[in-house]
């Protein structure tokens, strides 16, 4: 990889050993106007996390019932619907192309071209964000004369305002400008490097956004074919079976848009900060191209319970998703053996002495190995939801916001937390302030999550809906099947404070960090080791992203002609409805 | 590409795990005959009146054979009918077939406690069947978001004695 100061002299040292010439925002001086644009993605993602965190808390103390005074429970889904969609559309989006045009720039050693380019999709990105989230907030600001309480899914007939789904489509095709930017980057550098493999983490970005393009193309068509003319009264009805599954189409993939980056700083990140380096990029690209082919055509996984879709479709995606755990599992392997060769250069030895050698008091280390073993945790509870059958138990309960809590809201949160300790730094020129506070940050995550997942898992064993403001019903009882329902909404609670304390600590040593002093030593450096078997080991067949991609192309035709074909065989907008207000 | 020793036994693990995980689903189909939601229970062109369509009856109780029973079930913005302002009876020892579906928006029909589950989607009628083998009461929620009183959507399925069943016809 380019970007690497000297391989064999990182081999035994750590960040914190090196001296302060080396270590002074190498990242920020070679690349200023990149630095900017990652800071301002950083800036607004960091941002949205911490809204989110708010949201979060207020729902979580409201369903349980300890304190529902913040809002009514029909305002309730307003801010649910706020904290799904910056989940979905706005902490995301703008952490991938925050850490991406870093990976991009890092790993070519060259700026991005076409700044024009790049300013435009950060504008379009954030227009899109100002315009969808301030319809979603009107429903609880009164001057706002808009509203949009259909939360991130926005299932049809719900109508949200129209501005909330030109601002999603403003949201989605900025990220498809961001994508063009990192290809042309990558356009460049071949032209100057003709023959050598493509550099590790470009290939990563180039495989995630491949796989985007190809998936994001069913919400773009939902919202812009269907939705935005609808909610303007220019269609007088869609069809909710034909929309949701458009939706689905691309709501399985994305949330692999939001994994893979934390795939990507588990593989080249991670086992730096361990002390160590990746062992093989070969198998690191082997799981991006699995990824690139899988993550698609696995949508209706989210609607085996839905009526209108014949079985043998739901058959395909299951069996799709299944063989979609094939990489997450390779990357448990790569992850935990990099993690040890990394303690055993810094010391370390016996089977799980191992463990005690690595830096557990780095938070960018710590946080990033804990969201890896909360994820893996989540890799379960998402088994339970592939399979078909089981998924009648549990669709729709509280055990699925337990199950993506760990994904997203971990696996890509504390993963962001993580790295943004390590980066800012490098983006800033600043050292990190309040790092004590930092070491514990990541360890209250773990813990709040830890007790609010699991009860919110037990919840949805015992039936108790999720996306409901009060789950307590004159004619339904819910039984526990491990736990009672009390002690699960007591640890629900507990977990929410938890978790957002944990916020607030991380977002006081990031803007602590951004408002203090430039200057002295930075405590970290950017260069990343090349990995043990490097990518001259990797069959030349794996670098062929036309053909990856084709081979996706097919395998989605596979998996959705027919059923598409199906719902629109009778009509485009038939059976269709009108919009309904919430 | 070399893989290590110890990566190509996980990698071996690995499918295992996710070929017999399918095949517990397979198996759990042929075999028990776990039949999933799909679509069997028709569409309704008229999404708003259900009703109209030949897919769909009055909501109500309908006794179709010795021990098989129909239940027609409109879930709307926020009740069940029936179900919400009075219980779906059905007798012990029975076979059930609900059919489901929504005059407005998108809902969710979950028998609590039990897999009894579904989306109910304007247009398309979902079509379950379950055997309810010993007298009871079941709690039915709504498990999708369906607006500002979702939380307020709530019935009863009351699984009676066999002679305490009267109402073989329709009602609402
Ligand atoms: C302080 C931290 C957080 C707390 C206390 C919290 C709490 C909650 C609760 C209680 C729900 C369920 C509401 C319901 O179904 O009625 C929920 C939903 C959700 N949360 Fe969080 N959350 C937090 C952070 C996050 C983060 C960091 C993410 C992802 C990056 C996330 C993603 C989601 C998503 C996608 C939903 C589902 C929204 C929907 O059903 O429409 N949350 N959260
Ligand atoms: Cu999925
Ligand atoms: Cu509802």
């Amino acid at each position: 990889m380019s970007g690497v100061v000297d391989a064999t002299e990182t081999e035994t040292r750590t960040d914190r050993d090196r001296d302060e010439s080396l270590a002074t925002g190498v990242f920020l001086e070679a690349y200023p106007r990149e630095a900017k644009v990652v800071r301002i993605c950083f800036g607004v993602a960091l941002a949205a996390l911490g809204l989110i965190g708010v949201f979060g808390l207020v729902q979580a103390l409201h369903r349980t019932g300890f304190y529902r005074g913040f809002v009514s429970s029909a305002d309730y889904y307003t801010v649910l619907s706020a904290h799904g969609v910056l989940v979905a559309f706005v902490f995301t989006t703008f952490f991938v192309a925050g850490l991406f045009t870093w990976a991009v720039t890092l790993s070519l050693d060259r700026p991005l071209p076409h700044p024009r380019l790049t300013w435009t999709w950060l504008g379009m990105l954030s227009l899109g964000t100002v315009m969808a989230v301030s319809a979603v907030l009107g429903g609880l600001l009164d001057f706002v004369p808009m509203e949009a309480d259909v939360l991130f899914t926005f299932y049809v007939p719900l109508e949200a305002h129209p501005v909330f789904y030109v601002g999603a489509a403003l949201v989605i095709v900025g990220s498809w400008l961001a994508g063009a930017s990192y290809f042309l980057a990558y356009r460049e550098w071949r032209e100057d490097n003709p023959g050598e493999r493509i550099p590790l983490q470009t290939f990563m970005v180039l495989t995630t956004f491949l796989m985007w393009y190809l998936s994001s193309v069913g919400v773009a068509v939902e919202v812009v074919v269907f939705l935005i003319p609808w909610s303007l009264g220019i269609v007088p009805q869609v069809d909710p079976l034909l929309t949701r599954s458009l939706f689905w189409y691309f709501g399985h993939p994305v949330v692999y848009f939001w994994l893979l980056p934390a795939y990507l700083l588990w593989y080249t990140v991670l086992p730096k900060l361990a002390g160590g380096r990746l062992l093989s990029d070969p198998l690191a690209r082997v799981v991006f191209v699995l990824f690139l082919l899988l993550s698609t055509p696995t949508g209706f996984h989210h609607q085996y319970l839905d009526p209108g879709i014949a079985e043998g479709f739901k058959f395909v995606a299951m069996t799709n998703t299944m063989f979609l755990l094939l990489p997450s599992l390779l990357t448990a392997f790569t992850v935990v053996a990099s993690m040890g060769h990394g303690a055993r250069q810094r010391g370390g030895s016996g089977r799980l002495g191992w463990l005690r050698a690595l830096p557990w008091d780095d938070p960018a280390f710590s946080g990033l190995a804990l969201a890896g073993l909360m994820f893996a945790a989540g890799g379960f509870s998402g088994m339970v939801n592939a399979g078909m059958n089981l998924n009648y138990l549990v669709h729709n309960t509280l055990w699925l916001p337990g199950h993506f809590h760990l994904t997203v809201g971990t696996a890509t949160a504390l993963s962001a937390m993580a790295i943004a300790y390590w980066l800012v730094p490098q983006l800033t020129g600043k050292r990190l302030r309040f790092h004590g506070l930092a070491v514990v940050q990541p360890y209250l995550w773990f813990v709040g999550m830890t007790l609010m997942s699991n009860a919110m898992h037990r919840g949805g064993l015992a039936g108790l809906p999720r996306r409901t403001a009060e789950p307590q019903y004159d004619q339904v009882s819910f039984e526990g099947v491990v736990g009672t329902v009390g002690e699960m909404q007591l640890q629900i609670a507990v977990g929410a404070v938890l978790l957002f304390v944990s916020l607030a600590l991380f977002l006081t040593v990031i803007v602590g960090t951004w408002l203090g002093p430039r200057g002295g030593q930075l405590r970290v450096n950017g260069d990343i080791p090349e990995p043990l078997s490097g990518p001259e080991s990797a069959p030349r067949v794996l670098d062929n992203l036309r053909l990856w991609f084709a081979i996706a192309v097919v395998l989605v035709v596979l998996a959705y002609a027919l059923p598409l074909w199906d719902m629109v065989a009778d009509g485009v907008f038939q059976p269709g409805t009108p919009p309904l207000s919430p | 590409m070399e893989v290590h020793r110890y990566e190509k036994i996980w990698i071996g693990i690995s499918l295992l795990v996710i070929v017999g995980w399918i095949a517990t689903v397979v198996f759990g189909a042929v075999g028990p005959g776990i039949a999933m939601v799909d679509d069997s229970g028709g569409q309704i062109a008229d999404p708003s009146n259900p009703t109209e369509s030949d897919a769909f009856r009055d909501p109500g109780v309908y006794q179709v054979g010795e021990n098989e029973y129909e239940v027609y079930v409109l879930a709307r913005q926020f009740a069940f009918q029936p179900g919400t302002s009075e219980p779906i009876r059905v007798p012990a020892n029975s076979t059930v077939t609900f059919y489901v579906t929504s005059p407005d928006v998108t809902h969710g029909f979950e028998v609590v406690g039990t897999n009894v589950n579904t989306m109910v989607i304007p247009g398309q009628v979902a079509e379950l069947t379950v055997e309810f083998d010993d007298p009871g009461r079941y709690g039915i929620v709504c498990n999708e978001y369906c607006g500002s009183a979702h939380h307020t959507m709530e019935g009863t399925i009351e699984v009676v004695e066999q002679d305490e069943v009267n109402g073989t016809e329709g009602d609402t």
